[in-house]
């Protein structure tokens, strides 16, 4: 298990390095690139922590498609090539600290209080028992859950269709 | 060394090596193609029927300077043709291309899956993979520092991520159909012909093969055109438009990084065509005429088999380029959110429907 346990510590260094170069770079694109990054090595934990159902739900949700569209509205509002002067905001970096400290720390005293050497995946693989799972014990909550996003939705939409001229259509 | 690792190493060269000659082999397919739809000769002057012109190209390309934009991010304007590079090689790998075969060597047998990697995850891999693939183009268009590639870079990440839902949605019909995420099993449950309780349409029916694509008509429809839009052939070229964005997104590259784009165009082509094959058109199953021709046929039959379902998609690619006139902006968004997401969601809940009846009856008996 040695090389098992440096490849995990390896990935995990990598994944601090890349994620503090998502919040220090000045410069847009590359901070989303390195968010891509930090979702590929969050995804990698997952694999060697044998859940590849998260794990590949992760690449194809976050960097499939949420920050490309992330790079689709920056790309057709700004795309400086370059440094960006306004991204480097001084004012707020220790109360920004402080608050990620704390939910690090609230994290990760819940997870080793709530799960710490537990063995939740017995038998079979995880993408089955995940299936069972969600639509079983957690049905309730799951449906709500899309719910919420289905509200979610339409609060934007209603919220960018603002413009009156926009919405009575048959004007136009 | 373990011969685990060896069979894994070898068959990681295999894969290479096909990929990259069998790319060869395409271009000129499509070129050859194209130029008899069109009533032109085509590539005839290197090699017999022109068949070494991709060589010949591929060697000016390798040759040619490469060329890096005064104004260019220069991490990001290298790394894009590798993201889309290494994907495209990465998705072949999960292809059954035929079924488990037995070797004997030194007095011992070895089972060897004629597949890369046997995910029991294999459709998610697939999903996650090509949209990987729009990164490289909007990256691409954003680090050449440049005003067209930057227009297709835009174009490409609202175009691939429009078609990606409608290309996972049409797929999940058929893993319901077939209960599994892994590409073997899928192939496996397509073995057989098609049955009917109806006696008299049970004859005529317990010819067809039982392929997805009989039952599943409608996601193989939508799975196709959307898989011609994620890998931006014509008639969804918008991102690569010559006569609006001179050559989109690569218009500033050279040499052989242009290479790279061209090498994961017609990979990612293959593999669509392939992993089409594979959902839809039975994958490597096929007659193999045991007995008749000598044994060693079992092994080879799958493997053309599955060549011989994917050149035929292929062909199908190069006709509606040759074919079919380039979509407008809108018109392609219109075609993606209006027409086939709704249309491969009703089909989605047809589907279980018809599933749930069979499996449990109707629901007052």
């Amino acid at each position: 298990m040695e090389i098992f346990e440096i490849v995990t510590y390896f990935v995990l260094l990598l994944l601090v390095s890349t994620a503090v170069r998502v919040v220090t770079t000045s410069n847009v694109i590359h901070a989303a690139i390195s968010l891509v990054f930090t979702l590929a090595l969050t995804s990698v934990l997952f694999l060697l922590l044998s859940t590849e159902f998260v794990a590949l739900v992760l690449v194809l949700v976050y960097i499939g498609a949420v920050i490309v569209l992330f790079l689709f509205g920056i790309m057709i509002t700004r795309a400086p090539l370059g440094k960006n002067a306004e991204l480097d905001n001084d004012k707020n970096k220790k109360l920004g600290a402080a608050i990620a400290g704390s939910i690090f720390f609230l994290f990760s005293y819940i997870l080793v209080n709530g799960f710490d050497g537990e063995v939740i995946i017995t038998s079979g693989s995880s993408t089955e028992l995940l299936g069972e799972i969600l639509l079983s014990r957690f049905v309730f909550p799951f449906e709500l859950v899309s719910f919420v996003l289905l509200a979610a939705l339409i609060g934007g939409i209603t919220l960018a269709r603002k413009d009156e001229a926009l919405i009575d259509e048959d004007q136009v | 060394m373990s011969i685990e690792l060896i069979i894994s190493l070898v068959k990681a060269n295999i894969v290479l090596a096909v990929l990259l000659t069998n790319t060869i082999l395409l271009i000129w397919f499509e070129r050859k193609v194209v130029a008899g739809m069109q009533s032109r000769v085509g590539p005839d002057r290197a090699g017999p029927f022109g068949i070494l012109q991709t060589l010949a190209d591929a060697i000016k390309l390798l040759l040619k300077e490469q060329i890096l934009p005064s104004k260019a991010d220069r991490a990001m304007y290298l790394l894009a043709p590798l993201i889309a590079l290494v994907p495209s090689f990465l998705i072949f790998m999960i292809i059954p291309l035929g079924p488990d075969i037995t070797v004997e060597w030194q007095n011992a047998l070895y089972t060897i899956p004629l597949v890369g990697a046997d995910l029991n995850v294999g459709v998610l891999y697939f999903l996650a993979l090509s949209s990987i693939a729009v990164y490289s183009v909007v990256l691409a268009g954003w680090s050449s520092g440049s005003k067209y590639p930057l227009l297709g870079g835009v174009r490409a990440s609202a175009q691939m991520i429009s078609y990606e839902a409608a290309m996972g949605l049409a797929l999940v019909p058929v893993i319901l159909y077939s209960g599994s995420l892994s590409l073997v099993d899928i192939v496996n449950s397509q073995s057989g012909n098609l049955s009917s309780s109806i006696p008299i349409l049970n004859t005529i029916v317990s010819f067809i093969p039982k392929w997805n694509i009989f039952p599943q008509f409608v996601a193989f429809g939508i799975f196709f055109i959307a898989a011609v839009a994620e890998v931006n052939r014509a008639p969804f070229d918008l991102v690569e438009a010559e006569q609006e964005l001179v050559g989109g997104f690569h218009t500033e590259y050279s040499g052989f990084r242009f290479a790279m784009f061209f090498l994961a165009e017609y990979i990612n082509m293959f593999n669509m065509c392939a992993i089409t094959a594979t959902f839809f058109l039975g994958g490597w199953l096929g007659p193999t005429f045991e007995g008749i021709l000598p044994p060693i046929f079992s092994v080879i039959m799958p493997i053309i088999w599955l060549g011989v379902k994917t050149f035929l998609l292929l062909f199908v690619f190069v006709w509606i380029r040759a074919t079919l006139p380039r979509l407008r902006y809108d018109q392609l968004m219109e075609l993606g959110w209006k027409r086939m997401i709704p249309l491969s969601l009703v089909w989605l809940i047809l589907s279980a429907i018809v599933l749930g009846l069979r499996e449990f009856g109707l629901p007052w008996s």
